[in-house]
């Protein structure tokens, strides 16, 4: 990464000098109120659109992100980790000073599907407009509705943290070129209206890429990539590929385990851990039936792609393996069984299980030091828990159990190293 | 991490998860709560050996259920604690406190520093009668005469481990650990000097626990501050 980032600086300097001309034409005052088209405003008023805005915003998770740990809901301060930087998601309540109390619905318009602020500078894709540009009109309106509906707090907006020059906003400019489309969702005409409705909200509100998709050096998603499954920057942790791929993907998944995941935390195949524990208890487990199955029909729908074949192991992983395998015998057997099947519904399989044999080792390292709970759904008030063996057990024999459970079954994944675990041994708060 | 704020859409239909085996999983709180015995103990008596994980056993279920909050909104810090807790529900937070209170299991005694008895006696001094010239009211005027604590949320402070009641006093210096406003354990911690931490926490870790280590009734004390945590009785929710 290093030498990449002198490279940019040229190319910044002349972004700069070509965007900054444009986007200072593009701004127009933000001190006062835009007018409402009156159609537009009477929709805004509307309960029922309120209501649909509502679960639109679960949908979307939006308060997961706009709401600080412990603050008002939408009124902002969450810093999202960056590689290049923090990035505070703003205030979206309907304060006129500090949140969208000034906003219009063209104005909230252009940030989602556009990606343009009220000033006109373009947004920061932390800000996830890249999949948010796939809402239809409609839902839009419905989600601005519910946004002004809420009770406005005024809570300023913290600063960037951004490094040179990923803070001269002007340098997005580039960016976008390379990485962004605006468009809402095309429907398939050859695929049924539950599937389409999936599509839309998989690649769309729900914003699953951001995660669940490798990104180039620039942060930016590859549009090949889709849903292939990604290492989170900056949380450490891997969101498995969603296609129907074996050993690491949702090869086997039946419909009822797809919904189970998003709707409970926990299905037959797998548990939700990590950050995806927090999105099934913030969204998608107020997701309606029509539109889990809608998700599970879509993501079934996807062709497996090509296992690569496992790396093979730079140093003898055979003696790991056996000490592996006498760690899971005395700690994780009890609960998990011999045979890596887990107990259905109490404990998780671990043998086919995505967050397993994902590429990195992440997920099972991370899981194995910190334990805890899978996600408290209303589906699954109280849940079974995992003790966490941070302080059990050492970096070796955190790297013997997961290289073991990676290995043992039908699991075919790379080893994981004593060193990996001590990289990961840390504990995420945020 | 998120706030929870209630979203009770239409009701939710949950169905049941397929159970094969279920037979050989207790369904007790006690099994479900794994990630939380591993360091506090079965029946929530704390680590042996070394101090570090606290006894929750018989402490008041406000005050435990409280912390569990404290750690879920990042007012007291300790990294593994926040994560383990950050998804509970008030209702399961709520269970998991009424379980550890109601425990009843021995104390054990944890290693304390050997000190001098000037030391040890200015401990007593703090908890007893306090130190009216820095405006310290003594420990037992809310923990308690016996120090078994206040329901519903003053925690007990014998039966302690030296180690966690020192870096507790720490906390509230360094502001790792808060309470609701007015935060009268940061004041007081702030007010002692730092060798009195080491004097009142050897001194409370070398006292023999009672009989009866119940807390003292709901509304049996007279705060000496202004106590955030006892205006909100402390209620956890």
């Amino acid at each position: 990464m290093k030498p990449l980032r002198w490279l940019w600086i040229p190319i910044v300097l002349l972004v700069i000098v070509l965007a900054g001309g444009w986007w200072l034409s593009q701004r127009h005052s933000p001190a006062t109120a835009s007018q409402e088209d009156p159609a537009i405003a009477a929709m805004l008023k509307d309960p029922g659109v309120i209501a649909k805005g509502r679960y639109l915003a679960t949908a979307g998770d939006c308060g997961s992100c706009h709401t600080a740990r412990a603050g008002h809901a939408y009124a902002g301060g969450r810093m999202l980790p960056t590689p290049f930087g923090n990035i505070p998601a703003p205030n979206i309540t309907p304060d006129t000073q500090t949140g969208i109390g000034n906003w219009n619905f063209n104005d909230f318009w252009r940030a989602l599907h556009d990606g343009i602020g009220r000033s006109g500078e373009p947004l920061y894709p932390a800000f996830s407009y890249t999949s948010f540009t796939n809402v239809t009109r409609d839902d839009a309106i419905a989600i601005f509705a519910y946004l002004r509906s809420l009770p406005p707090v005024h809570e300023a907006n913290a600063a960037l943290e951004l490094r040179f020059p990923y803070n001269v906003r002007s340098t997005l400019a580039a960016w976008r070129a390379v990485y962004f489309k605006a468009g809402v969702y095309q429907p398939n005409a050859s695929q049924s209206a539950s599937w389409n409705r999936g599509a839309y909200l998989v690649q769309g509100l729900g914003h699953c890429n951001e995660c669940h998709a490798a990104r180039g050096a620039w942060g930016g998603l590859e549009a090949r990539a889709t849903l292939s499954g990604g290492q989170i920057p900056e949380q450490d942790w891997y969101a498995p590929d969603l296609s129907t791929k074996t050993n690491g993907g949702l090869q086997g998944w039946g419909r009822q385990d797809i919904i189970d995941v998003l709707k409970k935390g926990q299905s037959l195949k797998s548990a939700a851990v990590g950050p995806m524990a927090d999105v099934v208890a913030s969204s998608t487990q107020y997701l309606r039936d029509d539109d889990l199955q809608a998700i599970a029909d879509y993501l079934l729908s996807l062709p497996a792609r090509a296992t690569p074949a496992p790396m093979p192991a730079s140093f003898d992983s055979q003696s790991l393996i056996d000490r592996g395998n006498a760690v899971y015998t005395e700690r994780c057997a009890n609960c998990h069984g011999k045979d890596g099947a887990g107990v259905p519904g109490v404990y998780p399989p671990l043998d086919g299980n995505a967050s397993v044999v994902e590429p990195t080792g992440i997920n099972a390292t991370r899981v194995v030091l910190l334990g805890g709970f899978p996600p408290v759904t209303v589906c699954n008030p109280r849940p079974y828990s995992m003790p966490p063996y941070a302080q059990q057990l050492s970096d070796a024999d955190v790297a013997a159990v997961v290289t073991y459970i990676r290995h043992a079954w039908s699991n075919h994944a790379s080893a994981v190293q004593e060193r990996d675990v001590a990289t990961y041994r840390h504990t995420p708060i945020d | 991490m998120c706030m929870r704020w209630t979203i009770p859409f239409a009701l939710l239909l949950c169905s049941v998860l397929a159970h094969a085996d279920q037979a050989s999983v207790p369904d007790t709180l006690q099994q479900r709560i794994a990630a939380c015995t591993t360091c506090h103990g079965v029946h929530g008596e704390g680590s042996s050996g070394s101090g570090f994980f606290p006894r929750l056993a018989g402490k008041p279920a406000g005050y435990l259920a409280l912390q569990i909050q404290n750690f879920q909104r990042g007012v007291r810090k300790y990294a593994p604690m926040e994560y383990t807790v950050r998804l509970l529900t008030p209702e399961y937070m709520h269970e998991i406190a009424a379980y550890f209170a109601a425990q009843q299991v021995p104390y054990e005694r944890k290693p304390v520093p050997a000190l001098a008895p000037s030391m040890l006696q200015r401990g007593e001094q703090l908890v007893t009668a306090g130190d009216p010239a820095r405006q310290v009211p003594p420990c037992q005027a809310c923990h308690g005469k016996q120090l078994t604590g206040t329901e519903p949320s003053v925690p007990g402070l014998v039966g302690l481990p030296y180690d966690y009641i020192s870096s507790q006093l720490g906390s509230w210096r360094t502001g790792t650990r808060a309470s609701a406003a007015p935060d009268c354990m940061a004041q007081i911690a702030n007010r002692l000097a730092p060798a009195d931490i080491t004097a009142v926490s050897a001194w409370l870790a070398n006292q023999e626990v009672p009989a009866d280590t119940h807390p003292q009734p709901a509304g049996s004390i007279t705060p000496p501050l202004r106590c955030g945590v006892l205006q909100a009785q402390g209620d956890g929710a």
